[in-house]
């Protein structure tokens, strides 16, 4: 099946969840509510003709002046038919919250983490909702537009206390006596 | 009949210390242990075995057959309790730097630390939240070797400067420590 027909039955199944979709070279978009972000994904699972068995990355991006804020896409393949999809669902700032898909594909559990970990959007009903590649005591969410590249100004905790171990113990290094 | 024995030429090192032939060696005893031990450690330094970043690939392709640091008694060690230094080689993120702050304190003295690549010496290209801005911020750096990645020759050179840096220590076999 081509993309766009992909899109036309995805809108024809769900009037009320799709907002519209876009094609650029061959790449369609199909923007959806967050709402029934599961119901959606769960029909290109297990549709016959659609097949998409395979999530092939599943990402967050932060538009930050624009409103709503957040988005998070979905990159489907199926391995089957050799098909692909884009879908992107639009999280706001002030409730970054979705429905968890790993459900359907387990693969997309450290996805949703990690997308988790860098924007803080939360995946409600995720298994194992923590950071995966910051340390847990991490504060912020570091690939928002607002996140200063070079850190808070506060040094975060755990690097303190391997800093103060060189000052600790610099009085038992070798040091020359010329 | 007779036979002219010329008296001995010792062979001098850079330490003073006279060797006359392999059995006759001649310095004071402060001379002469600086100059075994540190002739001993110098010519068998052993790493610990571990890279962090892009750095760490081209540490491998030094220490593989066509650059060899076999030659220069260099042998990586799988555990830092075996090992006489570190080259701390590639990014260093704050999550991996109590990490390797860990093998370091788990290292026997005398122990040596070589900064590799400029992730390693300054942070290089990454002055981001996640990133040390030089591994010199948590443990003690004895030969800074620059780069992105530095060339194996360039790794060698390293080697080499902390051989001379070994050679010229005094005292670091105890008693006046
Ligand atoms: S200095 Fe360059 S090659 Fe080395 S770890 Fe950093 S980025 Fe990689």
């Amino acid at each position: 099946m081509g993309p766009l027909q992909i899109a036309e039955r995805i809108k024809e199944q769900f009037p009320d969840d799709v907002l519209g979709y876009t094609e650029f070279r061959d790449q369609v978009t199909v923007s959806v509510k967050r709402d029934n972000i599961v119901g959606i994904c769960r029909y290109l699972h297990d549709d016959a003709e659609m097949g998409f068995d395979y999530p092939a990355s599943l990402c967050g991006v932060d538009y930050m002046p624009r409103e709503p804020r957040f988005e998070v896409v979905y990159n489907l393949y199926s391995i089957k038919h050799r098909h692909r999809i884009v879908l992107k669902a639009d999280v706001p700032e002030s409730d970054p919250n979705i429905d968890t898909v790993t459900g359907i594909w387990t693969g997309v559990n450290w996805h949703e983490r990690e997308t988790f970990d860098m924007y803080g959007i939360n995946f409600n009903g995720h298994p194992d909702m923590r950071r995966i590649l910051m340390p847990e005591d991490w504060e912020g969410h570091p690939l928002r537009k607002d996140y200063p590249v070079t850190g808070p100004a506060r040094e975060w905790k755990g690097y303190e206390e391997v800093r103060d171990r060189k000052r600790k113990f610099a009085e038992f290094e070798w040091k020359p006596l010329k | 009949m007779g036979v002219i024995v010329e008296p001995a030429k010792p062979v001098v090192t850079p330490e003073g210390v006279q060797i006359y032939s392999p059995n006759v060696v001649v310095a004071s005893i402060e001379k002469l242990i600086n100059w075994g031990a540190n002739t001993a450690r110098l010519n068998s330094m052993w790493p610990v075995t571990f890279g962090l970043a892009c750095c760490a690939i081209e540490m491998m392709t030094t220490g593989s057959a066509h650059y060899d640091l076999d030659r220069l008694g260099v042998i990586f060690r799988g555990s830092p309790r075996q090992a006489d230094f570190m080259m701390v080689a590639g990014t260093v993120t704050k999550k991996m730097s109590s990490i390797v702050r860990r093998v370091y304190d788990q290292m026997p003295e005398p122990r040596y630390v070589i900064s590799v690549g400029s992730c390693a010496c300054s942070g290089g290209i990454f002055n981001t939240y996640a990133v040390v801005q030089g591994c010199d911020e948590f443990v003690p750096v004895d030969v800074y070797i620059p780069g992105c990645p530095p060339r194996p020759e360039a790794f060698i050179e390293g080697l080499v400067k902390l051989q001379d840096k070994i050679r010229a220590e005094e005292h670091r076999w105890g008693l006046f420590r």
